[in-house]
């Protein structure tokens, strides 16, 4: 956060970068007729970055651009300026309503002893604004992505744990009675007996014999 | 090993552990919610028709939507929702590609790009006072230099560009006093007449360049009675005004050297005169209309003055403005209800006689009268002209009437709910009305083979297809049966028009309508309001044979010491059991939990003298209540006087001869806010069917603590008189935020917390023993929410088991409000990065399934956000008890995971409020969010424990099954063959 340079002008990218001090200054305001200011402003939002096509990138005839909570709202130009006119002096707010982007509320200060000075900071970083340009801070997925089909998913899914814990049964159970001392064997056998657990083998037809 | 098989299976299970997001594929759209756009009631309309492309008419709306929609089927092409305060004035088309708004008063000029809507330019006018606001665009000359729009806006006159909103010239007129009416601009040339009164009986005409705004001439007349202030053109040079008393009308020509004057008296042009008149927009040159009471009368005015009368009609009669279909023909139209046919006219300027067109079309008598009617014409195939009409109804509905018949409707009316409520649907029964046909176990099984192809990734593109479109018709969902998991409901509506619609959870579709009888104008109730809906008649198990009804509160005017309306209607069918106008104001209706033998539930209404009525008047109900009179509390915010009022009942009423459904209220406490300090934005309460289901809540440390749960606290938020506004109206030391907790039944303050330098508005939500407020704070100058846990200490003790046993615990007290509550409160608060527009928890069947708190951002979207982010007890750094209990990492920002937007990447334009309603399945709540447009959905917020997905797949589980047996017996066989061999051995 520490000051580089203060006139250097926004560059296109993802993350507002050349930022600078907190309170940086920007001539986006205009005394006007009546009570208040006008505030001029500019959306960015990348063109082409729009990985996953479902908010068309650049699609920005229903973006909104809200004063103060809705107090005012106003539209994107086709070169994504904005203004809000008779905005009296103190601090604002302008927040950007577009689907699809996530924007950072915008602090700004409209100085009535400076006519002229706007200061604008995001709120959600601190991050100061030289120019009023609002960009998004990362883009918006709505939806979970599908995975491809793997054979994992399909191992995971109770029907997959249900196959597989019987083919552990199948093939791995006979290994380990195999290994397993006979005093022990007959001894697990005894218990089971005792307890009357309903064995694999006498479930089945012919079975229960042994 | 079995501890191995175990650790292997809590491996395989943990593995397949759901993700702790509630999301959605993008597949699963359209599967369980449902999204409606409306725009609202039109206000006005302009066609646009060229002659390729598509055909639209662009409409703006009581909602402040403007919209171009499709002619031929009535869709929405694009749509703009404008703030709420940024209503639109006028509308025109400028160039054939731009439409031009003009809003705020007249303050905001815009220009839309006709074929999608994007907005081309803004231009903000200015002027030194509120003025009528006019838009009119040149449209005369065809000339490609000539790109003006006329604005009038504050008092001024603008001429603004067309291409790029560029102003040319702007002509202030000084006279402070001036109420400009009208600004005329005749076809083919370069002047502008400004007219308008200066005080009451001065008339003034300005005459104006267009080209450059020079003014050429100002005259000034006097007249020697008073205007009204209505005026009418009727003529190129004539305008007609009434009088202030309205039982004159006055002709002025004005192009001539001297204004002049002439008078006539409308008793003297219709017989039987009574009552002031009203001047109706002037359809065409030489025609005008004024309504008397109930009659419409048209008039003539001649060339040298003199009026007329063409005609005069009882039945309801609208009138659209002039059209001009072809170089020299002007045509209107009139719309006239007759019974419940209503006939459409067209005729020309000229000729009042004939009727140049006349359709009879039958409408449905739901939707009452016509209120507005723009016409519009096209060329036929044989050359001559056609006209087809866009009608708006009493109930906001839009029509498009064309050859006789209506081509399409549009229920517009949904875009300004008022109230909802929701009924269950009828239980199956043999002979009820089932929507469609069980598909056969065929179908069924092609269906999962479906699905299991798709789960397994080997669907081809149409199979693809073909599964979307069958989860996507599923017929399960739009029966009009009761379902065994209350998926399906009707959500009943009240519009702001009047109209009660019945929508089916399933798919949304409109199940009845009805224009509520009681809800519509008449010479008793000039204003009727629909103010809120109640659940009037809930049968289950007394009257089955009982159909289901809700009560409808309205009232005749805005103000609440107008007179009552009330209203049942059926919820099967739709039809208004009963209406009456009631004899006493409705100031607030209060439901009680008591029903009598029909289980109707007893509702008391309070009127504005705080006496209380009791709904339904019979003495049973009576008799009931009778009963239950000393338990029953209410009170009453007054957030203008900044007092809360606390009140209980008594019986009878002095002073009234009213029955014995009366009762007297007698004040008991009241808080009162100092009103130069605070003043209440928001109140809030638990809703009265909330059910909690576990009073304590163990933490971490095996301690138990109570929840404080009385249905009887008010949470109510106050703020500094200067902070009340808008963000940016007050500086940080002047503003701060105080939150309360009261106790209704006695007043008491349980809770006071202030934040300084924090700043409305205030959302809440109140729900077991929390609360959770959102706000904004000053100093971050960041949103803020804050939650605050309320808990019992004065039964902390009883934890300990030993007293439990001996018996020494005060758990079987009864619990008494008024007895000392030592109540003891957590608060914890995080930043937020949108604003709020509202605010709901979900509600779920008996309380079991963890919370969510539904968010309406300001980008109309609704985020589900888990109760556990707002717990007070989240530290920076858990301890292992606490995590393992679920307490969440302290962070100082709430997360906002996109996946966890409700309404995914759909907007729900000019959001109000969402409606939560609890299913009968435990995991699972209804939303339903209203605005401009609707949108339903189900929401599970611990996920579908109790019930399989909607994509699980029930093929490959029979497939499994079926891999099972053969393993089985696959196995069987081998370890015969091998025990054979051994015995052998």
């Amino acid at each position: 956060m520490a000051p580089i340079n203060g006139s250097k002008p926004l560059v296109l990218l993802f993350f507002v970068e050349l930022c600078v001090s907190l309170f940086s200054t920007a001539g986006a305001i205009s005394p006007a007729y009546g009570d208040g200011y006008t505030i001029y402003g500019r959306v960015k939002i990348p063109q082409g970055l729009g990985v996953k096509g479902f908010a068309l990138p650049g699609k920005i005839s229903n973006v909104k651009i809200l004063l103060n909570g809705g107090q005012n709202i106003t539209f994107l130009r086709p070169d994504g300026y904005f203004s809000f006119h008779n905005v009296p002096a103190g601090t604002h707010l302008i927040e950007v309503a577009a689907a699809g982007h996530f924007f950072s509320p915008v602090r700004v200060d409209v100085s009535a002893r400076n006519p002229g000075k706007v200061q604008a900071a995001l709120t959600e970083n601190r991050k100061g604004l030289s120019e009023l340009v609002l960009e998004p801070l990362h883009e918006e997925q709505y939806y979970e992505i599908r995975e491809p089909f793997s054979i994992m998913s399909v191992v995971k899914s109770p029907m997959g744990l249900m196959v597989g814990f019987m083919l552990v049964f199948v093939f791995l159970m006979p290994k380990l009675v195999e290994n397993m001392d006979p005093e022990e064997m007959r001894r697990a056998q005894e218990e089971m007996r005792n307890q009357g657990v309903p064995s694999l083998a006498s479930l089945l037809p012919g079975a229960g014999r042994s | 090993m079995a501890t191995a098989v175990r650790l292997l299976v809590l491996f395989l299970l943990f593995l397949s552990s759901p993700n702790p997001i509630l999301s959605l594929y993008e597949d699963q759209v359209g599967l369980m919610d449902w999204h409606q756009q409306y725009i609202g009631k039109v206000r006005h309309a302009v066609f646009h028709t060229q002659k390729t492309g598509r055909k639209r008419v662009v409409v703006y709306t009581e909602e402040n939507v403007l919209a171009s929609l499709d002619l031929r089927h009535g869709e929405i092409f694009w749509r703009r929702v404008l703030g709420t305060n940024d209503a639109i004035d006028g509308i025109d088309i400028a160039l054939g590609k731009y439409v031009i708004t003009l809003s705020s008063g007249g303050s905001i000029l815009r220009a839309w790009n006709l074929p999608n809507g994007q907005m081309v330019w803004e231009s903000s006018l200015q002027g030194p006072k509120h003025s009528k606001a006019l838009l009119s665009v040149e449209k005369g000359s065809k000339s490609k230099k000539y790109n003006i729009v006329i604005v009038l806006s504050r008092g001024c006159l603008h001429a603004v560009s067309s291409i790029d909103g560029e102003v040319l010239w702007k002509k202030d007129f000084d006279a402070q006093s001036l109420e400009i009416q009208q600004v005329i601009q005749l076809p083919g040339s370069d002047f502008l007449y400004v007219v308008g009164f200066s005080g009451s009986s001065l008339f003034e005409v300005y005459q104006i360049n267009a080209k450059n705004g020079e003014m050429l001439k100002h005259e000034i007349a006097s007249f020697s009675g008073d205007f009204s202030g209505e005026l009418s053109l009727v003529s190129s040079e004539m305008l007609v005004a009434l009088d202030a008393t309205g039982s004159s009308l006055i002709t002025i020509s004005f192009h001539s050297e001297q204004i002049s004057f002439q008078q006539a008296y409308i008793s003297h042009l219709v017989e039987g005169f009574s009552g002031p008149a009203m001047m109706l927009p002037s359809p065409v040159t030489g025609i005008f209309a004024v309504k008397i009471n109930t009659v419409t009368v048209f008039i003539e005015v001649t060339d040298k003055g003199k009026l007329e009368v063409l005609d005069k009609t009882e039945q309801p009669t609208v009138i659209s403005d002039a059209l001009s279909f072809s170089e020299t023909q002007q045509a209107f139209a009139l719309v006239q209800h007759e019974g419940n046919k209503i006939h459409f006219i067209v005729k020309l300027a000229d000729n009042w006689g004939s009727n140049l067109l006349k359709e009879t079309i039958e409408l449905d008598q739901q939707r009452g009268l016509v209120h507005k009617v723009f016409i519009h014409n096209y060329i036929r195939t044989d050359r001559s002209h056609g006209f087809r009409a866009l009608v708006v109804m009493e109930d906001h509905s839009l029509l498009l009437l064309q050859q006789g018949a209506v081509v399409w409707s549009r229920e517009d009316g949904l875009a300004s709910i008022v109230d909802v409520t929701t009924s269950e649907l009828p239980v199956y029964k043999e002979g009820a009305l089932v929507a469609k046909v069980e598909h056969n176990l065929f179908e069924w099984l092609k269906g999962h083979w479906l699905k299991l192809k798709g789960t397994l990734m080997l669907a081809s593109p149409e199979d693809v297809a073909a599964i979307q479109r069958i989860r996507l018709k599923s017929s399960e969902k739009s029966k009009m049966t009761r379902d065994h998991n209350g998926f399906r409901k009707f959500l009943i509506v009240l519009t702001r028009g009047g109209k009660l619609f019945a929508l089916h959870t399933g798919d949304g579709q409109i199940v009845w309508s009805v224009l509520l009888h009681s809800l519509r104008y008449s010479d008793r109730c000039q204003h009727p309001m629909g103010v809120n809906l109640y659940q009037w008649q809930v049968p289950h198990h007394r009257a089955m044979d009982e159909n289901p009804s809700v009560l409808i509160v309205g009232r005749c005017g805005q103000r609440s010491d107008a007179q009552g309306v009330i209203s049942f209607v059926d919820t099967y069918t739709g039809r208004e059991l009963r209406s009456f106008g009631l004899v006493h104001s409705i100031a607030q209706v209060i439901p009680l939990p008591f029903t009598d033998s029909t289980e109707q539930c007893l509702h008391l209404i309070i009127d504005a003298d705080k006496h209380a009525h009791l709904y339904p008047k019979t003495p049973e109900a009576v008799g009931i209540f009778q009963s239950e009179l000393s338990k029953v509390y209410w009170y009453s915010v007054e957030a203008d006087n900044g007092i809360i009022r606390g009140y209980g009942l008594k019986s009878g009423c002095v002073g009234k001869e009213a029955g014995e459904d009366c009762f007297d209220t007698r004040e008991l406490w009241s808080v009162v806010f100092p009103s130069e300090s605070e003043k209440i934005i928001a109140t809030v309460t638990r809703k009265p069917n909330e059910v909690v289901h576990t009073q304590a809540k163990v933490v971490a440390d095996q301690d138990v603590m109570y929840k404080y749960l009385s249905k009887n606290l008010l949470f109510v938020a106050t703020v500094a008189p200067k902070a009340s506004g808008e963000i940016g109206s007050a500086t940080l030391e002047e503003s701060w935020l105080i939150v309360y907790l009261i106790d209704t039944v006695t007043g008491r303050i349980l809770h006071r917390m202030s934040h300084h330098g924090s700043h409305g508005p205030v959302h809440a939500v109140f729900s077991e023993n929390w609360v959770v407020y959102h706000y904004f704070n000053l100093r971050a100058h960041r949103y803020e929410m804050s939650v605050i846990e309320i808990y019992d200490q004065s039964r902390a003790e009883n934890k300990d088991v030993w007293k439990l046993v001996l018996g020494k615990h005060n758990l079987t007290l009864p619990i008494s409000l008024y007895s000392r509550a030592e109540a003891m409160t957590k608060s914890q608060s995080y930043f937020i990065t949108h604003s709020v527009k509202t605010m709901a928890v979900t509600l779920t069947a008996k309380g079991i399934t963890s919370k969510q708190l539904l968010i309406g951002t300001i980008g109309d979207q609704v985020l589900a956000l888990d109760k556990r982010f707002l717990d007070p007890r989240r530290t920076v750094n858990p301890s292992q008890a606490e995590r393992e209990e679920g307490i969440i990492p302290l962070t100082d920002t709430l997360p906002i995971i996109p996946q966890s937007y409700i309404t995914h990447a759909l907007k729900v334009e000019g959001l109000r409020e969402i409606v939560i309603v609890p299913a009968k399945l435990e995991s699972t709540t209804l939303v339903f969010a209203h605005g401009v447009d609707l949108f339903f959905t189900r929401l599970a917020p611990s996920k579908t424990y109790d019930s399989l997905t909607e994509d699980f797949s029930y093929a490959l589980l029979l497939l499994t099954i079926v891999a099972l047996v053969a393993a089985i017996f696959v196995t069987w066989v081998l370890s015969e063959r091998k025990d054979l061999q051994e015995k052998w051995r």
